[in-house]
């Protein structure tokens, strides 16, 4: 289990252009599989553009109470990257004249950030549509100034979106660190006894599945059905919609692919389940990522890639939603992981499950 | 392949191109194929598990690559996994141990 970041290691996948490099070289350098461009150009959509501006995701930072074995921020006690209060006030500013409906707060554990709650009271007051913050759940229980987070959520009708590998506690120790579990379901059950996830309440408890391990993840609506009866039937916990998430070879996910040797076959399963109609909803053409030092991004991924968008404005102080929309977006093959089966965002599967594939 | 060993877990990733050979008679097994793991009567969790014990008992190297895969991506525990492998061996061990009664059939005719 890993204690301390990749870059706190000076591990080689810590920096963002050796990514880059391994993402290109090899299986796909030697062409034995077609790169993510060629692929998506088969179909006749490359260059990829965006659509109509939904969500806008902000990033707080990268510092989290957990250090998860898949984490693709490469996130931990040790990182110091978190947003500045002079960002937040360049953001609000976009927040209040964005046509975007959702607002999506990530890290880290967003509620680190020491203006957190500034932040939160504030963004609340623009009207914005859905309002969702990317809580770990144990850091409600990590220390005493966390405690009352839940009541806080509900507060502000925050919908809460949380990680949760698997309904059994050695897989979900195994991927987020020991003790993880227990302290999730307790925070759960906090969440459930105030309103969150209950059948028909407007407090919105959705919980995010990634896989364990070099495999994809399966059908969601299985899952989430699976989900619910082993948390309901072991626990009395409910929740409202599971997210399957593709981990994408980015950061400790590739750095864990490549030190088990299941790069290659991972990079086949994704490719080999390439699905033309998940890249019309790729999350990209919806979204824009802002990192915790205020540069815009096409996608979280591409953010812990470095790839800034390819547009005349890069930083969240000179926003301009219709010169950001006209961009290309930047693809690599880690964009693969977005579109294997029904696809992946992280709002889950990007296909309805009636159009999905086998 | 420099390895002078019969199977390689590479060769699976291969398993489609047998319809270049034989394009009629491998894409109606493919399409066989697939439709048998969708979900119908039972589970495709359930198929999982079938195949996952069927895997061991026809020894076939790569289809236990393939579905313990499967299972960790239909959310299988390790403990659903090991009991359908034990079911297959179950089924294995009877099917040779019931030929005892063949055998002592055998015996008994031949005997005085």
């Amino acid at each position: 289990m890993h204690t301390k970041s990749l870059k706190k290691q000076n591990k080689e996948l810590a920096n963002a252009q050796r990514h880059l490099e391994i993402l290109s070289n090899g299986i796909f350098s030697d062409q034995e599989l077609p790169t993510f461009a060629k692929k998506i150009e088969e179909t006749g959509q490359f260059p990829l553009r965006p659509k109509k501006l939904e969500v806008l995701q902000i990033n707080l930072g990268y510092m989290c109470n957990q250090v998860c074995e898949h984490c693709h921020v490469d996130a931990g006690p040790d990182r110091k990257e978190i947003m500045t209060k002079k960002t937040m006030l360049q953001c609000l500013e976009v927040i209040k004249n964005t046509n975007a409906t959702t607002l999506d707060l990530t890290g880290g554990a967003p509620e680190m950030n020491p203006n957190f709650r500034w932040f939160v009271d504030e963004a609340s007051k623009t009207g914005i549509k859905d309002f969702i913050v990317r809580s770990n759940l144990t850091i409600i229980r990590a220390n005493k100034k966390y405690y009352d987070l839940p009541n806080f959520f509900k507060k502000y009708n925050i919908h809460i979106v949380s990680s949760m590998p698997h309904w059994t506690r050695g897989k979900t120790d195994k991927q987020r660190g020991s003790g993880v579990f227990d302290k999730s379901i307790k925070a759960l059950q906090d969440l459930n006894s105030l309103g969150y996830g209950m059948p028909n309440s407007n407090l919105k408890l959705d919980l995010v599945y990634n896989p364990s391990g070099a495999f994809l993840p399966g059908d969601q609506v299985s899952m989430e059905r699976d989900f619910k009866n082993a948390l309901l039937e072991d626990f009395g916990i409910q929740f409202h919609n599971l997210f399957t998430i593709t981990n994408l070879p980015v950061s400790r996910f590739l750095d864990y692919l490549i030190a088990s040797e299941n790069y290659e076959d991972y990079m086949y399963s994704l490719v080999d389940a390439y699905n033309p109609s998940a890249v019309q909803n790729v999350m990209c053409t919806n979204t824009i990522s802002v990192s915790w030092d205020g540069y815009l991004y096409d996608c979280d991924f591409n953010q812990m890639l470095k790839l800034k968008v390819a547009s005349s404005v890069k930083h969240i102080s000179e926003y301009n939603e219709e010169v950001l929309n006209n961009r290309t977006i930047i693809t690599s093959q880690h964009c693969y992981g977005c579109t294997a089966g029904a696809g992946s965002s992280c709002q889950g599967t990007v296909i309805p499950a009636s159009a999905g594939i086998s | 392949m420099g390895d002078n060993t019969y199977y390689d877990p590479k060769d699976l990733r291969k398993f489609g191109k047998i319809t270049e050979w034989n394009e009629e008679l491998g894409t109606k097994f493919f399409d066989y194929y697939g439709k048998v793991f969708e979900e119908g009567a039972l589970t495709a969790r359930e198929k999982s598990l079938i195949a996952l014990a069927v895997s061991h008992v026809v020894k076939c190297p790569y289809c236990i690559d393939a579905y313990t895969k499967d299972g960790l991506q239909k959310g299988i525990t390790k403990e659903e996994m090991m009991e359908a492998v034990h079911v297959g061996a179950a089924i294995e061990s009877g099917a040779t141990l019931v030929h005892g009664v063949q055998m002592m059939n055998k015996y008994d005719k031949l005997s005085m």
